[in-house]
């Protein structure tokens, strides 16, 4: 197995997915620091009428916004938010996908197919539609959020691990280890799951981003967490009443969600390339 | 115990079929086949005729679809087909019937080093170890007790060695991918005979490697199973090898063995008419390259009597009746045919 030293080392040579390593980290110091990095960390959640819709200065580095809250310390917390939504939604997609898909690939059975067409409904819906109707229903808040994105993102780890197990399970070493009565489950775990891990990381790495725009959609359409928690898609969502004169508004939460997004999407490239040359770049990004 | 000089493997009156979709196709119809202590016995035909069915079905591991529809394979005196599927994976497979692939590439676990994968394999199926160990793969916890983890360590080495790895100790930290087609051939040679099995099942090892490897593995194969004293069934379709290494050489045609000999009778005096027929199909400097006329029948529907009597030019009456019984010759050559050749 290649180590975590040469994937990285690899990784480094590649100036997009450099970048997009470097992006990742910011966000997470982002989060995790936010109440050192943030200027104005006690301003997040509180209203300050007479600070309100200031431009960006040198005390409101982007600005204030409607309450008079500091977009920059806004910005910082919501990578919380955003950070905790992407890894338990495509965490939870993991738990549940990829199971599945190991299953079904290796039976291939009436169950197995009855796995596959039920992956399939939930991919003929369109993600987004599905999780504004989970969350509307529901009601807004992060936990209905979460559970909306994995209950639609899974499918896409089910689908991706069924067609290497189906692959893989026609391997002379795969073979051999069931003539000699080996387990199922210690073949799927000691051959099988270690061979998938590569095309699984890539996906997580893509699958972070593309969840991360969903959010964002989502809390832009009003579905995410309630104000007044700093959701950066609320918060661009607010901002439409003040443009054009607030015209700092929507800038930061947005150049967020577009660095973050590109810092997962550049990442999933790059890895997909160090750990898994067989697909470079031909499956599309989601 | 059976009697010493008693055939190591006896397959008889064997048929498979398999599911398709336009109807049960009888991929193997009643073949014969035995093995002797220390023989290696070539399976020549061409593509299609039940080679690799026949010998997947030796091993247990003929495809989903796959029916084992009657016939005995009787395996030093016991018939593998009776005994209980997990008798045969934990104490026949990989121990004392061993198996080397065709495709090198995909026989290791491309993301683990091949000397971890090998010692998995020692691990269960090592000579030394003792039957009170747990009783086979499916214990869910194992222990590789220490002292027999060493003595299978040295002798993988010496293996390694043997089939001339060149630095073994380095070699065994490596990844499959860092070896060429015959290194991994090589090693699979090696993993095949260290759990010092009865009979090994090679099927066609050298398809798939370039001409002036395949002799180096044939030899590397032949000298290892005669020095061994272990049996093997080599299956090809490729006469020259079949030559090359085999003692004794049984033709398949579209799910039936046809004719059995030691190899000099065979390419010196063969009898049955495909044989003849296969054997002029090989290049010759002397003259035009014959074909065989005809097609290959469908195994679906086979035609009646000798399945190769619409192609056979001696074709008789009663080869369109019934398949001919075997005509044992001198000298154990065998052969299933009403209007044979015979040398004059």
């Amino acid at each position: 197995m290649k180590t975590a030293r040469d994937v990285l080392a690899k990784l480094l040579r590649d100036p997009a997915a450099a970048l997009g390593l470097v992006i990742i980290i910011a966000l997470v110091l982002a989060a995790l620091l936010a109440p050192v990095l943030a200027t104005h960390p006690e301003a997040v959640w509180d209203m300050n009428p007479r600070q309100r819709l200031l431009p960006p200065s040198e005390t409101y580095l982007f600005g204030t916004d409607r309450m008079g809250a500091d977009i920059y310390s806004r910005t910082l917390f919501g990578a919380r938010i955003t950070l905790v939504i992407a890894i338990v939604a495509v965490g939870a997609a993991l738990v549940i996908g990829v199971p599945i898909g190991l299953v079904s690939g290796w039976r291939r059975n009436w169950f197995g197919e009855a796995l596959m067409r039920v992956s399939d409904i939930f991919l003929a819906v369109p993600q987004i539609v599905l999780a504004i109707a989970i969350a509307q229903t529901l009601g807004p808040s992060i936990e209905n959020i979460i559970l909306a994105l994995s209950v639609t993102y899974w499918p896409w780890f089910t689908r991706l691990v069924h067609a290497e197990v189906r692959a893989l399970k026609n391997e002379t070493f795969i073979e051999a280890a069931i003539a000699l009565g080996v387990p199922t489950w210690r073949i799927i775990l000691t051959h099988v799951l270690p061979n998938v891990m590569s095309p699984i990381i890539v996906r997580t790495s893509i699958g972070m981003g593309f969840t991360i725009l969903t959010a964002s959609a989502l809390g832009f359409l009003g579905l995410s967490a309630p104000p007044p928690a700093p959701e950066w898609g609320r918060m661009i969502s607010e901002s439409r009443e003040f443009l054009p004169e607030a015209w700092w508004y929507a800038l930061a939460p947005g150049l967020a969600i577009f660095l973050v997004v590109m810092g997962f999407n550049l990442l999933g490239d790059g890895l997909r390339d160090v750990l898994d040359p067989r697909i470079r770049r031909a499956a599309g990004g989601r | 115990m059976p009697p010493a000089d008693a055939n190591l493997l006896e397959v008889e009156n064997l048929f498979v079929s398999f599911a398709t979709e336009s109807g049960p196709a009888r991929v193997l119809d009643g073949v014969n086949l035995t093995i002797r202590p220390g023989e290696i016995m070539g399976l020549v035909g061409e593509s299609g005729c039940g080679k690799t069915t026949l010998a997947n079905a030796i091993l247990g591991t003929i495809a989903k679809n796959a029916r084992t529809a009657g016939g005995t394979i009787r395996f030093a005196g016991e018939n593998l087909l009776a005994l209980r599927p997990r008798v045969v994976a934990n104490d026949v497979l990989g121990r004392r019937i061993t198996y080397i692939p065709q495709d090198p590439y995909g026989s290791f676990n491309p993301l683990f080093p091949i000397g971890k994968q090998m010692m998995e394999v020692m691990k269960w199926k090592s000579p030394r170890r003792a039957a009170s160990e747990t009783r086979g793969v499916s214990g869910f916890f194992s222990r590789y007790p220490r002292a027999r983890r060493r003595e299978d360590e040295a002798a993988l080495l010496a293996m390694i060695r043997t089939v001339q790895i060149p630095n073994p100790e380095e070699a065994l930290a490596k990844l499959p991918h860092e070896f060429s087609g015959g290194q991994r051939q090589r090693l699979m040679i090696a993993l095949s005979l260290l759990p010092q099995p009865q009979l090994v099942i090679a099927d066609e090892p050298t398809t798939a490697l370039d001409a002036t490897i395949q002799a180096q593995i044939l030899k590397l194969l032949k000298r290892l199973a005669k020095e061994r004293g272990v049996s093997v069934l080599f299956t090809t379709h490729d006469l020259g090898t079949a030559y090359e290494i085999c003692d004794r050489v049984t033709v398949m045609y579209a799910g039936q063995e046809v004719e059995t000999a030691p190899v000099e009778d065979f390419f010196g005096r063969p009898q049955h008419p495909y044989t003849v027929r296969l054997l002029e199909s090989l290049p010759h400097p002397e003259r035009e390259l014959r074909e065989i006329g005809g097609e290959i029948p469908a195994l679906i529907d086979p035609p009646i009597g000798c399945r190769f009597h619409p192609r056979c030019s001696r074709a008789l009456a009663e080869c369109r009746a019934a398949r001919p019984p075997i005509t044992a010759g001198g000298g154990g050559h065998q052969v299933r045919c009403y209007n044979p050749v015979r040398a004059a």
